[in-house]
């Protein structure tokens, strides 16, 4: 065994030829270690100190460089450490503090040995021990050797007595019993005439006070005396922290020390000092306007200053000091907007935080147009960030700030086109939260929402979809603010929509319903074949050419006069179709203008826009595309889609536009298809509130009939809580057969059946609605 | 290569995959911008020189310059002790370096700001070591070991 020891120790690599031996990686990095680590297991249980102490230095090497653990070995390092040889000893603490944790057992078993190491002859010892301790101390540690701590807080030795020191701290925080027994020495150290030794109390004192001011007010003269004579200027830091914690319990105490503070300030040449100088003045003696007024010129030099460092320290104080007074954030107005293009992101993001700091009421646009300008030029990153620091800015307290609610909106509508951007969501959310609360604003959202429907180039860009979900709610929604309803629709349907992930679809799709509901009870009311119920609304400028003849001589008027309407409106192109136009005249009524029903801002048209042609053109149009979406699987556009088609398919029977005209066929009371394009524009035009969801069951329920085959797709996906209106009872009609509609159409997996209404349909019914899906949680109340 | 210290009451040990998260932050910043970190809460300050990097992480409350004048104290004592420091030396003389640093700061706290001092501790203790090195390698030890 004797033997075998000193072939190891002869034999063994030192820490030196290990570290060679991974240097040179002659058969790889892993490998290497595994070798090492094999052959450390070995030396390490060997009896020669020697031999233990090589090995330990080495495993010390791979724990701290390659990260291997060496828990296990924490027995051998105890053993090492009690080794009488310094130079093992030291090996041994060394492994000891970077390897032992609380929860390491050994602990326990090297009590005696620091207790013997603290109270040996040798300081070194003892400051190995100190420094141990330091670091790996438990409640246990802490509680059985605090007695010769206490001792060596007098100890002779300067750097003993400061690791002592400082080994308080760190039993202050597990055993606070520490604190009863030597508290006293510690303050008496505090006075002491060694500034080294001050110097450590102060910073331990630091820490303390950081945690709990309040018991150590008391010592402030100490620390006022020091503020004012020391020279130091590491211990004139930690002083200024420690009474940046003192001035917020007693603020008496401001008045003392503002006037050192600021000596110090003009004074020193050490910018870490400064900074601390400004630093307490910024938090806690924004009271003394001198003292800030000294602060925010020190900033500015900061501020203006080329190192980077400092500028970023200089935006960090202002952003402090900001709330309070904002004329020191508007005087360095220039420098802090400059900063917004700074190489350094941390600069970057301290100055829009700022920037957002000085918005306000009246310089809002301002503002924005400077932002938007630098998210232009920036980097993706960067400038998501500045959008989405607008946006939520903006949006707070319900849009506090915002004035001009048209100017917001289009400015969302300038975001959702910049590349950059993918924060789609919120302004998704913040559209349709403007159109439901601001109706001053629906004429500009529906303006930017039609504009991004239109280009058919946003479609194929996956982060505008939410946007453009939104932008379709919208125009729906709000459809009777449009210039061009037409157009709209032909957004709505355009062909690269199959881009589209199914879920927006679907709201394109009930958006392309509002749109032609209001269509269609626009022309119904100009042809008179619905009554107008609020002529009396309309706006100035706005007169109604229609003449007040009953219902079939409407029609006749209807089918004679026809104006063709080649040509009106924006990209509208009117397709002359298979219909009857023999008896149309070509002749132009121009300078119609039309009135709505509903219209509440004024929108006067040159040419009448809602004629049968284009009335004609219009379902067609939505015929070819919404007929291939019959057979998709996903459930919220065919449903959708369905509605729709039916529709227009009681239209196409109803009008006789598609059909030969059929002389005295008509009824003497109103087809149908009138009554139900009139309920379903009533209910599309209610304003949106919050919803109960029993009610919109019991209204569904209680309805009242109309025939036909739109029944109960119509009915389940109005979109609308109807408070008081309710569905024709005609809708639940139990009838079935061939000649119906749902022949052949029923969706996959689920029973045709007409009328019987169930929770779960009405659920299913509201609910799938997007607006619903979106508003959830706010609109049920159950 | 970066030696990573942690200060303040957050011992928090200095494994591998926290040495690479920061690394792989650090290593990206370019030479121009400011030396500073936010990272998971804390405040991580680093200095280069060289090809080596010395971070130190530290709470809200401190002050990053004094860190920075902290992290250059340091780098001073380390090239009076091993004369013009370079990479290698500390690669070799790791736990030197530590033993450096811990008559530096001590529970997270600068204790010693005068160089003279340090180095001059340093050298008594490494004296110590040279001497029970040289009396353990002495025949005489050997032989009483080998009759144990």
């Amino acid at each position: 065994m004797a033997g075998s020891s000193i072939m190891e120790s002869l034999f063994q690599r030192s820490l030196e030829d290990m570290i060679n031996g991974f240097r040179l990686q002659m058969i790889g990095e892993s490998k290497s270690i595994a070798k090492s680590m094999e052959e450390i297991r070995r030396e390490i249980k060997s009896t020669d100190p020697h031999t233990k102490s090589i090995a330990l230095q080495k495993l010390m090497y791979l724990n701290s460089i390659h990260g291997i653990d060496m828990s296990w070995a924490s027995f051998h390092v105890a053993e090492v450490m009690s080794s009488t040889q310094f130079s093992h000893k030291k090996t041994g603490y060394f492994a000891a503090s970077h390897s032992f944790h609380d929860g390491t057992d050994v602990i326990l078993l090297i009590t005696n040995q620091l207790h013997k190491d603290l109270t040996s002859t040798n300081e070194f010892e003892v400051n190995l021990a100190l420094g141990c301790l330091s670091v790996i101390a438990t409640t246990d540690l802490a509680r059985d050797l605090t007695p010769e701590i206490f001792t060596l807080l007098s100890s002779s030795k300067i750097f003993v007595k400061k690791k002592a020191v400082a080994v308080i701290l760190r039993f202050f925080s597990k055993y606070p019993g520490a604190v009863r027994v030597s508290i006293k020495r510690f303050v008496e150290n505090l006075a002491s005439s060694d500034p080294h030794v001050v110097s450590v109390v102060v910073g331990v004192f630091c820490e303390l006070i950081l945690k709990d001011p309040g018991s150590y007010l008391p010592l402030v003269p100490e620390f006022y005396r020091i503020l004012v004579d020391s020279n130091d200027n590491w211990v004139l830091i930690k002083v200024l922290k420690i009474f940046s914690k003192f001035v917020l319990l007693e603020p008496r105490l401001a008045k003392r020390v503002v006037d050192p503070i600021c000596e110090h300030m003009r004074k020193t040449g050490a910018k870490s000092l400064m900074f601390e100088c400004i630093r307490i003045v910024v938090t806690s003696l924004t009271d003394y306007e001198s003292a800030v007024r000294l602060a925010v010129e020190k900033i500015r030099e900061l501020l203006v200053d080329d190192d980077p460092n400092r500028k970023y320290l200089g935006l960090k104080a202002l952003s402090i000091l900001g709330p309070k007074h904002f004329w020191a954030v508007s005087e360095n107005k220039e420098v802090v907007i400059k900063s917004l293009s700074d190489a350094d992101p941390n600069i970057k993001h301290e100055s829009l935080r700022l920037v957002m700091r000085m918005v306000s009421e009246s310089n809002v646009a301002e503002i924005s147009q400077v932002l938007i300008n630098y998210a232009l030029k920036s980097d993706s990153e960067f400038c998501n960030d500045i959008l989405g620091s607008i946006l939520s800015t903006y949006s707070r307290n319900v849009y506090e700030i915002i004035v001009d609610f048209d100017w917001y909106v289009s400015l969302l509508g300038e975001m959702s086109r910049n590349s950059h951007f993918h924060k789609g969501e919120e302004i998704e959310n913040q559209l349709i939260d403007i159109g439901m609360k601001v109706k001053d604003a629906r004429l500009e959202l529906t303006h930017v929402g039609r504009d991004l429907l239109i280009d058919p180039a946003l479609l194929g860009n996956p982060s505008l979809r939410k946007i453009l979900s939104a932008a379709a709610w919208v125009s729906g929604e709000y459809v009777e603010f449009s210039k061009n309803p037409f157009e709209l629709m032909e957004a709505l349907l355009q062909p690269r929509t199959n881009l589209l992930p199914s879920s927006i679809r679907a709201v394109y799709i009930q958006s392309a319903f509002k749109v032609l509901v209001f269509c269609l009870h626009s022309y119904l009311l100009k042809m008179e074949a619905i009554p107008s119920p609020s002529l009396e609304d309309l706006a100035s400028g706005v007169s109604n050419l229609v003449s007040k003849t009953e219902c079939p001589e409407g029609y006749e008027v209807a089918k004679c006069e026809a104006p063709a309407n080649c040509g009106q409106g924006e990209g509208f192109n009117p397709r002359v179709s298979n219909i009857l136009v023999k008896d149309l005249a070509k002749e132009n009524d121009a300078d119609r203008i039309l009135a709505h029903g509903q219209a509440s801002s004024s929108i006067s048209l040159e040419k009448d826009p809602f004629t049968h042609e284009s009335v004609i053109h219009l379902l067609n149009m939505i015929r070819t595309a919404l007929e291939p979406l019959s057979g998709r699987h996903e459930v919220e556009v065919l449903e959708r889609s369905q509605n729709v088609l039916g529709l227009v398919e009681l239209i196409q029977q109803e009008i006789p536009g598609c059909l030969v005209q059929k002389e005295g066929s008509f009824k003497n009371d109103e087809p149908k298809a009138f009554k139900i394009i009139k309920l379903m524009h009533a209910a599309f035009s209610k304003e949106l509130g919050p919803v109960s969801l029993c009610k919109c069951y019991e209204e569904i329920l209680m309805s009242t009939p109309v025939s036909g085959p739109v029944a109960s797709n119509v009915r389940l996906h109005v979109d609308h809580p109807m408070q008081q209106k309710k569905l024709p009872k005609h809708l639940i009609s139990e009838e079935s057969s061939k000649s119906s509609v749902f022949y052949k159409r029923g969706i996959p997996g689920k029973p045709v059946e007409w009328g019987r209404m169930t929770i779960k349909f009405a659920q299913q019914g509201s609910m799938r609605d997007e607006y619903y899906s979106w508003r959830h949680s706010m609109y049920y109340s159950l | 290569m970066c030696i990573p210290t942690f200060l303040k009451s957050h011992y928090i040990w200095c494994f591998l995959k926290v040495i690479r998260e920061l690394s792989g932050v650090i290593l990206t910043r370019g030479p121009k911008l400011s030396n500073f970190i936010e990272w998971r809460g804390y405040k991580v300050v680093y200095k280069r020189y060289a090809s080596l990097y010395f971070c130190m992480c530290i709470d809200q409350d401190d002050n990053e310059l004094e860190i920075l004048e902290i992290i250059h104290h340091f780098v001073e004592i380390l090239d009076r002790y091993f004369g013009s420091v370079c990479e290698l030396d500390l690669i070799f003389n790791f736990h030197k370096a530590y033993y450096v640093l811990d008559e530096l700061l001590i529970a997270g706290e600068l204790q010693e700001t005068s160089k003279k001092t340090v180095a001059r501790l340093i050298a008594a203790q490494d004296s110590l070591v040279e001497t029970a090195k040289e009396q353990a390698s002495s025949i005489s030890n050997m032989i009483a070991q080998a009759t144990k």
